[in-house]
Protein backbone atom coordinates (compact mmCIF):
# COMPACT_ATOMS: atom_id res chain seq x y z
CA UNK A 1 0.00 0.00 0.00
CA UNK A 2 2.61 2.42 0.99
CA UNK A 3 4.76 1.63 -2.33
CA UNK A 4 1.72 2.58 -4.36
CA UNK A 5 1.53 5.73 -2.57
CA UNK A 6 4.69 6.63 -3.41
CA UNK A 7 3.85 5.74 -7.12
CA UNK A 8 0.74 7.76 -7.11
CA UNK A 9 2.28 10.57 -5.77
CA UNK A 10 5.32 10.10 -7.62
CA UNK A 11 2.87 10.43 -11.16
CA UNK A 12 1.41 13.17 -9.82
CA UNK A 13 4.27 14.98 -9.24
CA UNK A 14 5.32 14.25 -12.97
CA UNK A 15 2.35 15.51 -14.30
CA UNK A 16 2.65 18.74 -12.40
CA UNK A 17 5.88 19.44 -13.70
CA UNK A 18 5.30 18.29 -16.94
CA UNK A 19 2.52 20.97 -17.03
CA UNK A 20 4.39 23.29 -16.17
CA UNK A 21 7.38 22.72 -18.47
CA UNK A 22 4.97 22.16 -21.10
CA UNK A 23 3.18 25.25 -20.87
CA UNK A 24 6.51 26.85 -21.63
CA UNK A 25 7.54 25.23 -24.03
CA UNK A 26 4.17 25.77 -26.41
CA UNK A 27 4.72 29.74 -25.32
CA UNK A 28 7.75 29.85 -26.97
CA UNK A 29 6.56 27.30 -29.40
CA UNK A 30 3.64 29.91 -30.48
CA UNK A 31 5.90 32.83 -30.06
CA UNK A 32 8.49 31.57 -32.76
CA UNK A 33 6.05 29.91 -35.13
CA UNK A 34 4.67 33.23 -35.77
CA UNK A 35 7.44 35.72 -35.23
CA UNK A 36 9.94 34.06 -36.47
CA UNK A 37 8.77 35.04 -40.42
CA UNK A 38 8.74 38.45 -39.21
CA UNK A 39 11.27 38.42 -37.87
CA UNK A 40 14.51 40.53 -39.52
CA UNK A 41 17.46 42.72 -38.72
CA UNK A 42 15.55 45.21 -40.12
CA UNK A 43 13.11 44.86 -36.55
CA UNK A 44 15.64 44.71 -34.26
CA UNK A 45 17.98 47.81 -35.70
CA UNK A 46 15.33 50.43 -37.38
CA UNK A 47 12.85 52.54 -36.34
CA UNK A 48 9.23 52.19 -37.98
CA UNK A 49 9.21 53.61 -41.16
CA UNK A 50 5.90 55.54 -42.45
CA UNK A 51 3.58 52.37 -43.26
CA UNK A 52 4.96 50.20 -40.59
CA UNK A 53 1.44 49.87 -39.08
CA UNK A 54 0.27 48.70 -42.11
CA UNK A 55 3.18 46.38 -43.12
CA UNK A 56 5.62 48.43 -44.86
CA UNK A 57 9.34 48.78 -43.80
CA UNK A 58 10.71 49.35 -40.47
CA UNK A 59 11.54 48.03 -36.97
CA UNK A 60 11.15 48.70 -33.19
CA UNK A 61 14.58 49.15 -32.27
CA UNK A 62 12.00 52.10 -30.89
CA UNK A 63 10.20 49.92 -28.07
CA UNK A 64 13.28 47.91 -28.00
CA UNK A 65 15.60 51.24 -26.71
CA UNK A 66 12.28 52.52 -24.88
CA UNK A 67 11.86 49.21 -22.63
CA UNK A 68 15.57 49.00 -21.87
CA UNK A 69 15.66 52.51 -20.52
CA UNK A 70 12.87 52.13 -18.55
CA UNK A 71 13.82 49.07 -16.93
CA UNK A 72 17.15 50.13 -16.26
CA UNK A 73 16.75 53.25 -15.00
CA UNK A 74 13.52 52.04 -12.27
CA UNK A 75 15.90 48.90 -11.47
CA UNK A 76 18.54 51.40 -10.36
CA UNK A 77 16.05 53.38 -8.87
CA UNK A 78 14.20 50.86 -7.03
CA UNK A 79 17.76 49.49 -5.78
CA UNK A 80 18.66 52.61 -4.42
CA UNK A 81 15.27 52.93 -2.49
CA UNK A 82 14.32 49.46 -1.36
CA UNK A 83 17.64 48.49 -0.07
CA UNK A 84 17.83 51.05 2.79
CA UNK A 85 14.19 49.87 3.49
CA UNK A 86 15.51 46.63 4.17
CA UNK A 87 17.96 47.16 6.26
CA UNK A 88 16.37 49.38 8.08
CA UNK A 89 13.40 46.65 8.74
CA UNK A 90 15.91 43.96 9.66
CA UNK A 91 18.76 45.85 11.19
CA UNK A 92 17.44 48.78 12.93
CA UNK A 93 13.97 47.75 14.22
CA UNK A 94 13.55 45.10 16.68
CA UNK A 95 12.42 41.92 15.73
CA UNK A 96 8.46 42.09 17.09
CA UNK A 97 8.65 46.08 15.96
CA UNK A 98 5.09 47.21 15.10
CA UNK A 99 5.98 49.38 12.33
CA UNK A 100 7.70 46.85 11.06
CA UNK A 101 4.69 44.58 10.80
CA UNK A 102 2.74 47.92 9.61
CA UNK A 103 4.99 48.25 6.44
CA UNK A 104 5.45 44.68 5.28
CA UNK A 105 1.81 44.23 5.59
CA UNK A 106 1.58 47.64 3.23
CA UNK A 107 4.12 46.24 0.78
CA UNK A 108 1.94 42.69 0.41
CA UNK A 109 -0.85 45.05 -0.04
CA UNK A 110 1.39 46.88 -2.73
CA UNK A 111 2.69 43.60 -4.07
CA UNK A 112 -0.54 42.53 -4.83
CA UNK A 113 -1.73 45.59 -6.90
CA UNK A 114 -2.58 45.03 -10.10
CA UNK A 115 -0.06 47.04 -12.91
CA UNK A 116 -3.26 49.10 -14.31
CA UNK A 117 -3.67 50.98 -11.17
CA UNK A 118 -0.10 51.86 -10.91
CA UNK A 119 -0.37 53.31 -14.30
CA UNK A 120 -3.75 55.06 -12.96
CA UNK A 121 -2.26 56.46 -9.94
CA UNK A 122 0.79 57.60 -11.63
CA UNK A 123 -1.05 59.03 -14.44
CA UNK A 124 -2.72 61.35 -11.91
CA UNK A 125 0.65 62.35 -9.81
CA UNK A 126 1.70 63.32 -14.01
CA UNK A 127 -1.39 65.45 -14.14
CA UNK A 128 -1.05 66.98 -10.68
CA UNK A 129 2.61 67.55 -11.19
CA UNK A 130 2.19 69.43 -14.82
CA UNK A 131 4.37 66.17 -16.84
CA UNK A 132 2.99 64.87 -19.77
CA UNK A 133 3.93 61.33 -21.00
CA UNK A 134 7.18 60.59 -20.98
CA UNK A 135 10.60 58.33 -20.00
CA UNK A 136 9.42 60.20 -16.74
CA UNK A 137 6.49 59.31 -16.18
CA UNK A 138 7.51 55.73 -16.99
CA UNK A 139 10.41 55.25 -14.67
CA UNK A 140 8.64 56.60 -11.91
CA UNK A 141 5.39 54.75 -12.67
CA UNK A 142 7.93 51.06 -12.91
CA UNK A 143 9.95 51.97 -10.14
CA UNK A 144 7.11 52.32 -7.42
CA UNK A 145 5.71 49.11 -9.36
CA UNK A 146 8.90 47.17 -8.90
CA UNK A 147 9.81 48.75 -5.02
CA UNK A 148 7.29 46.23 -3.52
CA UNK A 149 8.45 43.14 -5.32
CA UNK A 150 12.26 44.20 -4.69
CA UNK A 151 11.66 45.02 -0.75
CA UNK A 152 9.49 41.91 -0.37
CA UNK A 153 12.19 39.18 -1.98
CA UNK A 154 15.09 40.83 -0.47
CA UNK A 155 13.63 41.18 2.89
CA UNK A 156 12.63 36.80 3.23
CA UNK A 157 16.60 36.74 2.88
CA UNK A 158 17.46 39.26 5.17
CA UNK A 159 15.07 38.11 7.83
CA UNK A 160 17.26 35.22 8.18
CA UNK A 161 20.19 36.92 8.69
CA UNK A 162 22.68 35.56 11.31
CA UNK A 163 22.26 37.79 14.45
CA UNK A 164 26.08 36.12 15.55
CA UNK A 165 27.31 38.58 12.34
CA UNK A 166 25.98 40.96 13.69
CA UNK A 167 27.50 40.52 17.31
CA UNK A 168 31.10 40.10 15.84
CA UNK A 169 30.84 43.62 13.61
CA UNK A 170 29.41 45.31 16.74
CA UNK A 171 32.10 43.78 18.53
CA UNK A 172 34.76 45.17 16.21
CA UNK A 173 33.70 48.59 16.80
CA UNK A 174 31.42 48.93 13.98
CA UNK A 175 28.34 51.45 14.70
CA UNK A 176 24.65 49.81 13.47
CA UNK A 177 25.63 52.09 9.51
CA UNK A 178 28.75 50.67 8.79
CA UNK A 179 27.21 47.12 9.29
CA UNK A 180 25.66 47.26 6.00
CA UNK A 181 28.92 46.54 4.26
CA UNK A 182 28.29 43.04 5.72
CA UNK A 183 23.95 42.70 5.33
CA UNK A 184 24.81 43.25 1.73
CA UNK A 185 27.65 40.88 1.43
CA UNK A 186 25.21 38.56 3.20
CA UNK A 187 22.23 38.97 0.94
CA UNK A 188 23.73 39.48 -2.37
CA UNK A 189 22.41 36.19 -3.53
CA UNK A 190 18.92 37.62 -2.29
CA UNK A 191 19.13 41.23 -4.13
CA UNK A 192 20.43 39.17 -7.30
CA UNK A 193 16.82 37.20 -7.38
CA UNK A 194 15.33 40.12 -6.55
CA UNK A 195 16.74 42.50 -9.11
CA UNK A 196 15.74 39.82 -11.46
CA UNK A 197 12.21 39.36 -10.31
CA UNK A 198 11.66 42.91 -10.77
CA UNK A 199 13.39 43.24 -13.84
CA UNK A 200 11.60 40.50 -14.94
CA UNK A 201 8.16 42.25 -14.01
CA UNK A 202 9.02 45.66 -14.90
CA UNK A 203 10.01 44.74 -18.88
CA UNK A 204 6.68 42.65 -19.38
CA UNK A 205 4.46 45.05 -17.84
CA UNK A 206 1.69 46.98 -20.36
CA UNK A 207 -0.83 48.13 -18.54
CA UNK A 208 1.48 50.83 -16.06
CA UNK A 209 3.48 52.31 -19.15
CA UNK A 210 0.25 52.73 -21.20
CA UNK A 211 -1.03 56.68 -19.89
CA UNK A 212 2.17 56.96 -18.46
CA UNK A 213 5.22 56.66 -20.73
CA UNK A 214 3.48 56.49 -24.04
CA UNK A 215 4.42 55.18 -27.14
CA UNK A 216 6.02 56.93 -30.13
CA UNK A 217 8.09 56.06 -33.36
CA UNK A 218 11.36 57.46 -31.94
CA UNK A 219 14.06 56.71 -29.65
CA UNK A 220 13.29 59.43 -26.37
CA UNK A 221 16.44 62.16 -26.48
CA UNK A 222 14.89 63.53 -23.09
CA UNK A 223 13.59 62.58 -20.22
CA UNK A 224 10.15 64.49 -20.64
CA UNK A 225 9.93 62.98 -24.31
CA UNK A 226 6.91 59.68 -24.61
CA UNK A 227 8.85 56.37 -24.80
CA UNK A 228 7.99 53.48 -26.72
CA UNK A 229 7.92 49.61 -25.31
CA UNK A 230 7.84 46.13 -26.24
CA UNK A 231 4.76 45.21 -24.71
CA UNK A 232 3.19 47.87 -26.18
CA UNK A 233 4.67 47.44 -29.33
CA UNK A 234 3.14 44.16 -28.78
CA UNK A 235 0.00 45.34 -28.20
CA UNK A 236 -0.97 47.63 -30.60
CA UNK A 237 0.60 45.57 -33.08
CA UNK A 238 -1.49 42.29 -32.49
CA UNK A 239 -4.54 44.45 -32.52
CA UNK A 240 -4.15 45.27 -36.28
CA UNK A 241 -6.29 44.06 -38.94
CA UNK A 242 -3.12 43.22 -41.04
CA UNK A 243 -1.69 39.77 -40.75
CA UNK A 244 1.95 40.56 -41.45
CA UNK A 245 1.73 43.13 -38.72
CA UNK A 246 0.09 41.06 -36.16
CA UNK A 247 3.24 38.56 -37.24
CA UNK A 248 5.35 41.43 -35.72
CA UNK A 249 3.74 41.26 -32.78
CA UNK A 250 4.71 38.03 -32.18
CA UNK A 251 8.26 39.29 -33.29
CA UNK A 252 8.24 41.82 -30.82
CA UNK A 253 7.01 39.44 -27.83
CA UNK A 254 9.93 36.96 -29.34
CA UNK A 255 12.53 39.73 -28.46
CA UNK A 256 11.02 40.42 -25.43
CA UNK A 257 11.33 36.40 -24.45
CA UNK A 258 15.30 36.82 -25.95
CA UNK A 259 15.61 39.94 -23.42
CA UNK A 260 14.44 38.01 -20.53
CA UNK A 261 16.06 34.94 -21.05
CA UNK A 262 19.41 36.73 -21.76
CA UNK A 263 19.03 38.54 -18.01
CA UNK A 264 17.33 35.33 -16.09
CA UNK A 265 21.04 33.59 -17.61
CA UNK A 266 22.82 36.70 -16.35
CA UNK A 267 21.15 36.88 -12.88
CA UNK A 268 22.20 32.76 -12.20
CA UNK A 269 25.63 33.49 -12.62
CA UNK A 270 25.33 36.85 -10.80
CA UNK A 271 23.79 34.74 -8.08
CA UNK A 272 26.21 31.81 -7.87
CA UNK A 273 29.07 34.70 -7.84
CA UNK A 274 27.70 36.83 -4.88
CA UNK A 275 27.03 34.13 -2.79
CA UNK A 276 30.15 33.07 -2.71
CA UNK A 277 30.87 34.94 -0.13
CA UNK A 278 27.72 33.94 1.85
CA UNK A 279 28.06 31.98 5.27
CA UNK A 280 25.56 29.17 5.43
CA UNK B 1 77.73 55.27 -22.49
CA UNK B 2 80.40 53.15 -19.79
CA UNK B 3 80.46 55.62 -17.54
CA UNK B 4 76.27 56.22 -17.66
CA UNK B 5 76.06 52.80 -17.14
CA UNK B 6 78.28 52.70 -14.39
CA UNK B 7 76.71 55.35 -12.64
CA UNK B 8 73.34 53.82 -13.15
CA UNK B 9 74.96 50.69 -11.33
CA UNK B 10 75.98 53.05 -8.37
CA UNK B 11 72.27 54.72 -8.22
CA UNK B 12 71.05 51.24 -8.44
CA UNK B 13 73.15 49.96 -5.78
CA UNK B 14 72.45 53.19 -3.18
CA UNK B 15 69.06 52.59 -4.00
CA UNK B 16 68.96 48.47 -3.20
CA UNK B 17 70.99 49.21 0.03
CA UNK B 18 68.73 51.77 1.19
CA UNK B 19 66.03 49.27 0.65
CA UNK B 20 67.25 46.80 2.71
CA UNK B 21 67.94 48.93 5.79
CA UNK B 22 64.04 50.62 4.83
CA UNK B 23 62.64 47.27 4.73
CA UNK B 24 64.17 46.16 8.40
CA UNK B 25 63.34 49.48 9.83
CA UNK B 26 60.23 48.76 8.64
CA UNK B 27 58.73 46.95 11.51
CA UNK B 28 54.77 47.23 12.33
CA UNK B 29 53.20 49.59 14.48
CA UNK B 30 49.71 49.94 15.20
CA UNK B 31 48.06 53.11 13.34
CA UNK B 32 48.45 56.17 15.30
CA UNK B 33 44.36 56.27 15.36
CA UNK B 34 44.20 53.00 17.81
CA UNK B 35 45.38 54.34 21.48
CA UNK B 36 45.84 51.69 23.97
CA UNK B 37 46.22 52.57 27.66
CA UNK B 38 49.29 50.94 29.02
CA UNK B 39 47.12 49.49 32.17
CA UNK B 40 43.69 47.71 31.26
CA UNK B 41 41.86 47.40 34.31
CA UNK B 42 38.35 46.23 34.69
CA UNK B 43 35.95 46.73 37.47
CA UNK B 44 32.24 45.53 38.33
CA UNK B 45 30.85 47.36 41.10
CA UNK B 46 27.52 45.98 42.09
CA UNK B 47 26.27 44.73 38.87
CA UNK B 48 22.72 43.46 38.22
CA UNK B 49 21.27 42.80 35.14
CA UNK B 50 17.60 42.28 34.33
CA UNK B 51 16.11 40.53 30.92
CA UNK B 52 12.57 40.33 30.71
CA UNK B 53 12.23 40.25 34.98
CA UNK B 54 14.88 37.58 34.86
CA UNK B 55 17.51 38.40 37.46
CA UNK B 56 20.78 37.28 35.47
CA UNK B 57 23.62 38.93 37.39
CA UNK B 58 23.03 39.85 41.07
CA UNK B 59 24.91 42.47 42.21
CA UNK B 60 28.20 41.30 40.90
CA UNK B 61 31.73 42.84 42.03
CA UNK B 62 34.66 41.78 40.76
CA UNK B 63 37.79 43.23 39.77
CA UNK B 64 40.11 41.86 36.41
CA UNK B 65 43.75 41.96 36.76
CA UNK B 66 45.44 43.83 34.12
CA UNK B 67 47.68 41.36 31.18
CA UNK B 68 46.49 38.27 33.32
CA UNK B 69 44.43 35.59 32.17
CA UNK B 70 40.78 35.63 34.08
CA UNK B 71 38.77 32.35 34.17
CA UNK B 72 35.44 32.41 34.52
CA UNK B 73 34.24 29.18 35.37
CA UNK B 74 30.61 28.00 36.85
CA UNK B 75 27.64 25.59 35.09
CA UNK B 76 25.92 26.56 32.65
CA UNK B 77 23.09 29.32 32.87
CA UNK B 78 25.14 31.11 35.74
CA UNK B 79 25.18 33.99 33.43
CA UNK B 80 29.16 34.19 32.64
CA UNK B 81 28.43 35.27 28.90
CA UNK B 82 26.04 38.14 30.01
CA UNK B 83 28.77 39.10 31.70
CA UNK B 84 31.09 39.20 28.93
CA UNK B 85 28.56 41.18 26.93
CA UNK B 86 27.87 43.89 29.52
CA UNK B 87 31.50 44.44 29.33
CA UNK B 88 31.32 45.13 25.82
CA UNK B 89 28.12 46.61 25.66
CA UNK B 90 26.59 43.58 23.49
CA UNK B 91 23.50 43.45 26.12
CA UNK B 92 22.64 46.87 24.76
CA UNK B 93 21.15 44.96 21.28
CA UNK B 94 18.57 42.67 23.73
CA UNK B 95 15.20 44.18 23.58
CA UNK B 96 14.49 44.23 27.26
CA UNK B 97 17.69 44.35 29.08
CA UNK B 98 17.84 46.32 32.37
CA UNK B 99 21.19 47.23 34.25
CA UNK B 100 22.45 49.13 37.39
CA UNK B 101 25.51 49.25 38.87
CA UNK B 102 29.16 50.20 37.37
CA UNK B 103 31.55 48.63 34.81
CA UNK B 104 34.72 50.45 35.00
CA UNK B 105 37.83 50.18 32.40
CA UNK B 106 40.44 52.12 33.72
CA UNK B 107 37.97 54.49 35.74
CA UNK B 108 35.44 55.57 33.75
CA UNK B 109 32.42 53.81 33.65
CA UNK B 110 30.98 52.28 30.64
CA UNK B 111 27.72 51.67 31.47
CA UNK B 112 27.51 55.38 31.34
CA UNK B 113 24.93 56.68 28.68
CA UNK B 114 27.10 59.23 27.24
CA UNK B 115 29.95 56.08 26.76
CA UNK B 116 31.02 55.92 23.29
CA UNK B 117 30.61 52.66 22.39
CA UNK B 118 32.09 52.24 19.15
CA UNK B 119 35.53 52.68 20.74
CA UNK B 120 34.37 50.50 24.06
CA UNK B 121 33.92 47.80 21.65
CA UNK B 122 37.28 48.54 20.38
CA UNK B 123 39.08 48.69 22.64
CA UNK B 124 37.48 45.20 23.81
CA UNK B 125 37.90 42.11 21.38
CA UNK B 126 35.17 39.17 21.17
CA UNK B 127 35.80 35.29 20.55
CA UNK B 128 32.87 33.93 20.44
CA UNK B 129 31.84 30.14 20.85
CA UNK B 130 31.13 29.06 17.14
CA UNK B 131 33.76 30.77 14.95
CA UNK B 132 31.88 33.92 13.65
CA UNK B 133 33.31 34.81 10.39
CA UNK B 134 31.99 37.82 8.38
CA UNK B 135 30.57 37.03 4.78
CA UNK B 136 34.07 38.01 2.74
CA UNK B 137 37.63 37.30 2.00
CA UNK B 138 40.25 36.38 4.57
CA UNK B 139 41.84 39.18 3.90
CA UNK B 140 38.81 41.64 4.15
CA UNK B 141 37.26 39.52 7.12
CA UNK B 142 41.02 41.43 8.97
CA UNK B 143 40.79 44.51 6.79
CA UNK B 144 37.26 45.37 7.62
CA UNK B 145 37.65 46.43 11.45
CA UNK B 146 40.25 48.57 10.20
CA UNK B 147 38.43 50.25 7.18
CA UNK B 148 35.83 50.84 9.56
CA UNK B 149 37.97 52.54 11.89
CA UNK B 150 39.31 54.83 8.92
CA UNK B 151 42.47 52.90 7.69
CA UNK B 152 42.01 52.51 4.14
CA UNK B 153 45.61 52.98 2.52
CA UNK B 154 46.06 49.35 0.20
CA UNK B 155 49.26 48.65 1.64
CA UNK B 156 48.75 50.01 5.39
CA UNK B 157 46.26 47.45 4.97
CA UNK B 158 48.74 44.41 3.55
CA UNK B 159 50.84 45.18 6.72
CA UNK B 160 47.95 44.59 9.19
CA UNK B 161 46.49 41.80 7.80
CA UNK B 162 50.19 40.29 7.18
CA UNK B 163 50.66 40.89 11.17
CA UNK B 164 47.65 39.81 12.78
CA UNK B 165 47.86 36.46 10.77
CA UNK B 166 51.10 35.95 11.93
CA UNK B 167 49.77 37.18 15.50
CA UNK B 168 47.07 34.26 15.33
CA UNK B 169 49.41 31.57 13.51
CA UNK B 170 47.65 31.23 10.91
CA UNK B 171 50.27 33.15 8.01
CA UNK B 172 51.77 30.27 6.56
CA UNK B 173 47.98 28.43 6.00
CA UNK B 174 46.18 31.10 4.39
CA UNK B 175 49.08 33.59 2.95
CA UNK B 176 48.28 31.70 -1.15
CA UNK B 177 44.44 32.12 -0.26
CA UNK B 178 43.87 35.20 1.43
CA UNK B 179 40.91 36.06 -1.41
CA UNK B 180 39.15 32.62 -0.95
CA UNK B 181 36.03 33.03 1.36
CA UNK B 182 36.63 32.78 4.97
CA UNK B 183 33.93 29.97 5.12
CA UNK B 184 36.71 27.66 3.55
CA UNK B 185 39.11 27.67 6.02
CA UNK B 186 38.73 24.59 8.39
CA UNK B 187 36.96 25.41 11.87
CA UNK B 188 39.91 25.64 13.80
CA UNK B 189 41.14 27.83 11.53
CA UNK B 190 38.29 30.36 10.95
CA UNK B 191 38.28 30.65 15.06
CA UNK B 192 42.43 31.88 14.68
CA UNK B 193 40.73 34.44 11.65
CA UNK B 194 38.30 35.71 14.16
CA UNK B 195 41.04 36.01 17.09
CA UNK B 196 43.28 37.19 14.26
CA UNK B 197 40.43 39.92 13.47
CA UNK B 198 39.88 40.81 17.18
CA UNK B 199 43.01 41.94 17.76
CA UNK B 200 43.51 43.93 14.37
CA UNK B 201 41.66 46.94 15.77
CA UNK B 202 44.19 46.98 18.58
CA UNK B 203 42.38 45.88 21.86
CA UNK B 204 43.26 46.21 25.01
CA UNK B 205 41.02 43.37 26.77
CA UNK B 206 40.42 40.30 24.84
CA UNK B 207 36.92 38.74 26.12
CA UNK B 208 36.52 34.64 24.71
CA UNK B 209 33.07 33.24 25.23
CA UNK B 210 34.36 29.31 25.40
CA UNK B 211 36.36 29.93 22.46
CA UNK B 212 37.66 26.47 22.31
CA UNK B 213 34.41 24.48 22.69
CA UNK B 214 33.52 23.80 19.60
CA UNK B 215 37.28 23.34 18.53
CA UNK B 216 39.11 19.72 17.67
CA UNK B 217 41.78 18.83 20.75
CA UNK B 218 44.64 19.89 18.42
CA UNK B 219 42.82 23.51 17.48
CA UNK B 220 41.74 24.36 20.75
CA UNK B 221 45.35 23.75 22.20
CA UNK B 222 46.51 26.28 19.66
CA UNK B 223 44.06 28.86 21.05
CA UNK B 224 45.03 28.21 24.67
CA UNK B 225 48.55 28.49 23.71
CA UNK B 226 47.95 31.83 21.48
CA UNK B 227 46.51 33.37 24.72
CA UNK B 228 49.16 32.95 26.93
CA UNK B 229 51.16 34.19 24.29
CA UNK B 230 49.04 37.45 24.08
CA UNK B 231 48.48 38.23 27.44
CA UNK B 232 51.59 39.83 27.55
CA UNK B 233 49.94 42.53 25.85
CA UNK B 234 46.40 41.78 26.38
CA UNK B 235 43.96 41.48 29.47
CA UNK B 236 42.43 38.02 28.50
CA UNK B 237 39.11 37.18 30.05
CA UNK B 238 37.76 33.71 29.17
CA UNK B 239 34.85 32.08 29.98
CA UNK B 240 35.45 27.86 29.72
CA UNK B 241 33.36 24.85 30.75
CA UNK B 242 36.40 22.94 30.86
CA UNK B 243 37.99 23.02 34.05
CA UNK B 244 40.79 21.49 33.22
CA UNK B 245 41.56 24.02 30.74
CA UNK B 246 40.94 27.02 33.41
CA UNK B 247 43.83 25.09 35.64
CA UNK B 248 46.07 25.41 32.78
CA UNK B 249 46.18 28.74 31.50
CA UNK B 250 44.12 30.64 34.72
CA UNK B 251 45.87 33.05 36.10
CA UNK B 252 42.90 34.79 38.32
CA UNK B 253 39.74 32.63 38.45
CA UNK B 254 36.37 33.80 39.11
CA UNK B 255 33.40 31.16 39.99
CA UNK B 256 29.84 31.71 39.71
CA UNK B 257 26.58 30.49 40.44
CA UNK B 258 23.29 31.58 39.09
CA UNK B 259 24.05 34.91 38.70
CA UNK B 260 26.55 35.42 41.63
CA UNK B 261 30.04 35.68 42.68
CA UNK B 262 30.92 32.68 44.76
CA UNK B 263 34.40 33.03 44.58
CA UNK B 264 36.68 35.54 43.14
CA UNK B 265 41.19 35.29 43.65
CA UNK B 266 44.34 34.13 41.97
CA UNK B 267 43.98 30.75 40.77
CA UNK B 268 46.32 28.85 42.70
CA UNK B 269 44.68 29.84 45.62
CA UNK B 270 41.00 28.92 44.39
CA UNK B 271 42.02 25.84 43.07
CA UNK B 272 43.98 24.55 45.59
CA UNK B 273 42.25 26.22 48.67
CA UNK B 274 38.80 26.99 47.73
CA UNK B 275 36.94 29.36 50.54
CA UNK B 276 33.22 28.77 49.58
CA UNK B 277 31.44 25.45 50.01
CA UNK B 278 30.03 25.43 46.84
CA UNK B 279 33.35 26.02 45.09
CA UNK B 280 34.48 22.82 46.64
CA UNK B 281 31.79 20.90 45.22
CA UNK B 282 32.44 22.11 41.61
CA UNK B 283 35.89 22.18 41.70
CA UNK B 284 35.75 18.24 43.13
CA UNK B 285 32.85 17.62 40.09
CA UNK B 286 29.72 16.94 42.47
CA UNK B 287 28.06 19.62 39.85
CA UNK B 288 28.46 21.19 36.44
Amino acid sequence: MKFFEEKVFRVLMVLAMCLVVGLVVSIVYTIFARGWAAMSWDMITKLPGGGFYIGKEGGFLNAIVGSLMIVGASTVLGLAISIPVVFYLNIYLKKRSKIAYIARLAYDVLFGIPSIVYGAFGFTIMVYLGIKTSLLGGIIVITLLIIPIFIRSMDEVARDFPRDILDATYSLGATRVETIRVVIRQIAPGIATATLLSIGRAIGDAASVMFTAGYTDSIPTSLSQPAATLPLAVFFQLSSPIAEVQDRAYAAALVLTIIILILSILGRYFTNKFSKHKLK
Amino acid sequence: MKEYVERLLTHYKIWRDGSAVRRQSRMFKPDHKFIRDNVSELIAENLNVYIRDNHILKNVNIKVPDKKITCIIGPSGCGKSTLLKTCNRLIDTFDNAKITGKVLINGKDILHSNADITELRRKIGLVSQKPCLLPMSVFDNIAYGCRIHGIRMPRKLNMVVEHYLRAAGLWDEVKDRLRTPASRLSIGQQQRLCLARSLAVEPQFILADEATSALDPISSKIIEELFVDLKANYTIIMVTHTLRQALRIADHVIFMYLGEIIEEGDAKTVFNNPQQELTKKYLSGAFS
